[in-house]
């Protein structure tokens, strides 16, 4: 089956051809049936479960084999010299998760984008880009090597500015389709550079050889790892939107909401975490790199948490919490609890798509209204959505025990703490922030579940209007609420005795070489159980207590939260204006930048190139096809007698010499 | 010769005439030869054919005098006559020095040419040519209606609006001929 | 039958070649230009048939049966071009067809 794993990129991109080519005629052609979003939405959705079903039954085949990996070569790409780059792939229980989360989340969401998008006129365009993205980010997960990688990098980047920009008579949109492609470049700007470093200094792009080389190595690589680490890292923080990139993810929110569950929380804003755990041998070898990256992730965890608790745009809540939960799995992968970092993005893939989706089905009932303070008392009158988002806000917040969100959080917040290089302290700290973050988490999520689903109605007319979504979208929420309750059983705690399937047994062969590499180092201290059951507990109650915070502030004392965004004033604006740090970028980054290019424009272009370089060249030309053109007389007889007299010429030449 | 005589004659008609005769000419040196099929061609395709049409055009377009006032001896055409003798001395010298015997083309059966033969070689070797040349003549005909024909029927039957404005009295339908 | 050597052929064809690639030069009259290009065509046959000849072979002669296809439809096609040219023009003056100067 592995060898078929082609099929699962094979399978969207048909979906690409037929709804790019063919998708407006079969729109019309079936349009007396059919709603328009329903059947470009059907082949963009079947090619994507098909692909799911590739994915699963190679998850089949791998479950129970030891040290699975396999890399399927289809063919050579590039070959230069002693540079080879191969298009083929690496079929390893890492890339599998990567393949389940992104088919399986992403069949989901087309099911529901069916539904999502049966009132607009583009859906053909919509599922085209939808399908090609769940192609750009199969090639991303899994390639074997960083070409590869950061090919598919840029395909999901492209993709992302398509759909973000999908409503592009919207100027909004456009614009943050547009802001959303040029910071990720910055960040692809290192992730290349990265790149370039890993191929001057190993002379290779597969990440086998790379690893082989590396830990073949005695510490001659040492400084070389920590600028490709570095550099890499850059890459991640672009696409994970992390400080001090994170600015374009909230304005994503802008384009459809299938495709901020899809691209913006669940899939390609975890490619950083991804590509991280990918190159966990690296990491690992690069333990001050790793220290920068965990407090970088906890301290957009904490600054994204604060965002949330201020914002009143639903999708910005979230966008802010995807932020913070990307901050997590960061901290994750920076503390060396690679395992974890994935664990927690694949729970989150599942419980911040259901919680997008559902404020999606909010949005679509209510006319696109997304203003938690138009809002209010919904639950009444969509107790589905209300169930699956409660039940996705309880994983977000962590509610204890039973939701996927708790378990897998608090396996990083106990990594965080067992932290024991380069300091003890530094681990007490990063897991402080978390901890603080959590309760923050806890307190802005309910926030907004009791803006939009308890309390009075707001607004009259809109509740009135307000209805139950179609089946084709509330059945996938169903499924997602499902697994956000029960992935978080595959990884419980190990040291409560308890099995973590994902960390031990299904990951552990990807990450075994930077275990052994962290465990030389006496990376993690390794905590007993007294304290792990204290952990747990505190996680627990953090949880419960921001929940109840929220219901505190929001239901039964609703006067509390506008007198103490009053006493606040000034800060409270800050928040609520994101820190200002687009004005900021705006003022440090990009007005120096447009003087820069003003300067360039006005000085070097229009008087060195204009003048001399383009005008020059054609005026030499200009003046060359007036010399030309007196040949060109238009007599007939003049170009015959220059044929004839050619002739002679060459008669002379070839008889006579 | 009559080739001499096509291009200095004044008059086109005299020039095609003795086109003609230079083909005949050609003709009965192909029989000499004994290439009777190529002969005969010569004759049907050549003067039949193409010296009449020249002709018929000739007539049609009253084009007997291109040159109103011939000028035969101004240098540039000092120079072409010059190339032209250089061109057939060169040729010369190549055909002198390539077969400088009197080559012997006695071992050559004398019905080579004959109908027969040449006709057996189309039709076996050669069917595809004879069928490109059927081809090409069908192109050149649809070539030709096309030139000819199209444009004007447009012209006269397509909507062409300027020419029946109204409001210019003056011009009549039959003044554009 | 007399035997003139094929030598004689190749030169009578080198000099009708010579007289009609003169012709093109000098004449102006567009119709008297079609006629000289054709005697080089007869020139070109000639020295076919006079290879053929040499040779015994009827290859030569298929290919003067292609050249003469070629110039029916090659006059066919260039005197439809000249009507509708003298149609524009009203001249067959070679001189005065100059729309193609630079």
């Amino acid at each position: 089956m592995v060898e078929y794993v082609w099929l699962t990129i094979a399978f969207p991109l048909i979906g690409v051809l037929i709804n790019l080519f063919f998708g407006r005629l079969l729109e019309d052609a079936f349009s007396k049936w059919f709603k328009r979003s329903e059947v470009t939405g059907f082949i963009g959705s079947v090619t994507v479960v098909l692909s799911f079903l590739v994915s699963f039954a190679i998850f089949l085949q791998a479950l129970g084999i030891e040290h699975f990996s396999h890399q399927v070569k289809l063919w050579d790409w590039i070959t230069i010299g002693d540079f080879h780059v191969a298009i083929s792939f690496l079929v390893d229980p890492l890339s599998i998760i990567m393949l389940l989360v992104v088919t399986g989340v992403g069949s989901l969401i087309h099911i529901y984008a069916v539904g999502y998008m049966d009132h607009d006129e583009g859906s053909a365009r919509f599922f085209t880009y939808l399908n090609l993205f769940v192609a750009s980010m199969l090639v991303l997960v899994l390639s074997d090597n960083y070409a590869g990688l950061y090919v598919g990098w840029e395909l999901v980047g492209v993709c992302s500015y398509l759909l973000i920009g999908f409503w592009f008579f919207k100027p909004s949109a456009a614009d943050a389709g547009k802001k959303a492609f040029i910071v990720n470049r910055i960040g692809d700007f290192g992730f290349a550079l990265g790149i370039f470093l890993i191929w001057s200094t190993f002379g290779t792009l597969d990440y086998m050889e790379v690893f082989h080389e590396v830990g073949a190595s005695h510490g001659e690589f040492a400084s070389v790892i920590n600028w490709v680490t570095i550099l890499l890292f850059v890459g991640a923080i672009g696409k994970s939107a992390q400080i001090p990139l994170y600015v374009w993810l909230p304005d994503a929110m802008e384009g459809p909401t299938p495709v901020s569950a899809l691209i913006h929380a669940a899939t390609m804003v975890t490619a950083g975490v991804y590509m991280i755990a990918r190159n966990n041998v690296l990491f690992a070898m690069a333990p001050n790199v790793s220290l920068v990256i965990a407090f970088v992730g906890a301290i957009t965890a904490f600054f994204a948490a604060t965002m949330a608790l201020v914002a009143f745009d639903l999708k910005r809540v979230l966008a802010y919490s995807t932020i913070s939960q990307l901050g997590y799995m960061i901290l994750a992968v920076g503390v060396g609890a690679y395992a974890a970092g994935i664990f927690h993005l694949f729970t989150h893939a599942f419980f911040k798509a259901l919680l997008f989706m559902a404020a999606g089905s909010v949005m679509h009932a209510m006319k696109g209204v997304i203003d938690m303070r138009r809002l209010g008392g919904l639950k009444d009158k969509m107790p589905e959505t209300y169930w699956t988002f409660l039940i996705g806000a309880a994983a977000l917040s962590g509610f204890p025990l039973i939701t996927a969100g708790f378990w897998s959080k608090d396996n990083i917040l106990v990594k965080a703490f067992e932290l024991q290089q380069p300091n003890q302290a530094f681990g007490i700290i990063l897991y402080t922030i978390g901890i603080i973050t959590a309760l923050l988490t806890a307190f802005y999520t309910f926030r907004a579940v009791f803006m939009t689903f308890h309390g009075e109605p707001r607004d009259k007319n809109l509740y009135d209007h307000a209805h139950e979504n179609r089946r084709v979208m509330t059945l996938p929420l169903w499924i997602l609420a499902i697994f956000s309750i029960g992935a978080g059983f595959l990884g419980l705690p190990s040291k409560l005795g308890l099995p973590n399937w994902i960390e031990d047994g299904w990951l552990y062969s990807v990450m075994a070489e930077s275990h052994e590499i962290l465990e030389h180092a006496h990376h993690f201290a390794h905590i007993g159980f007294g304290l792990e059951i204290a952990l747990l507990s505190i996680s627990a109650v953090v949880a419960l207590v921001g929940i109840f915070g929220a219901w505190h502030v929001y239901i039964r004392y609703p006067q509390i939260a506008v007198d103490t965004a009053r006493y606040a004033g000034r800060f409270y604006q800050l928040v609520l204006d994101k820190y200002r740090v687009d004005e900021l970028y705006d003022t440090w980054i990009i007005e120096p930048g447009k003087g820069l290019a003003d300067i360039l424009a006005k000085i070097v272009d229009m008087n060195f190139i204009d003048k001399t370089l383009v005008d020059g060249s054609a005026n030499s030309v200009r003046g060359l096809g007036h010399i030309m053109a007196i040949l060109q007389t238009g007599y007939i007889r003049n170009y015959v007698m220059v044929i004839f007299v050619g002739i002679v010429v060459m008669g002379v030449y070839f008889f006579l010499l | 010769m009559a080739a001499i005589a096509v291009i200095f004659s004044k008059n086109a008609v005299h020039s095609a005439l003795f086109l003609l005769l230079n083909f005949i000419m050609l003709a009965g040196l192909y029989i000499l030869m004994s290439a009777q099929f190529i002969a005969a061609l010569q004759v049907i395709v050549y003067a039949g054919a193409i010296v009449v049409l020249i002709l018929f055009v000739i007539m049609l377009l009253g084009a007997e005098l291109g040159e109103s006032v011939p000028t035969w001896f101004t240098p540039k055409n000092m120079f072409v006559a010059l190339l032209s003798l250089i061109l057939l001395t060169l040729a010369g010298t190549a055909v002198k020095r390539n077969f400088p015997e009197n080559l012997s083309t006695l071992n050559t059966p004398s019905d080579w040419g004959s109908v027969e033969n040449v006709g057996m070689a189309l039709f076996t070797d050669y069917v595809l040519a004879f069928e490109i040349a059927g081809v090409l003549l069908l192109v050149g005909i649809i070539g030709v209606v096309v030139l000819s024909g199209w444009e004007r029927k447009i012209e006269e039957i397509g909507p062409t609006p300027i020419k029946q404005l109204p409001d210019i009295p003056y011009i009549q339908q039959e003044d554009i001929f | 039958m007399e035997h003139i050597p094929t030598t004689w052929y190749l030169l009578l064809a080198a000099i009708l070649f010579s007289i009609g690639a003169g012709g093109v030069l000098i004449r102006r009259n567009t119709l008297v230009i079609f006629m000289c290009v054709e005697m080089m065509m007869n020139a070109a046959n000639l020295t076919f048939v006079a290879f053929a000849r040499e040779f015994g072979s009827t290859t030569g002669q298929v290919f003067v049966f292609m050249v003469m296809t070629v110039a029916a439809v090659e006059v066919a096609i260039g005197l439809a071009i000249l009507v509708e040219l003298y149609r524009h023009v009203k001249s067959v003056n070679i001189d005065s067809f100059d729309s193609l100067k630079g």
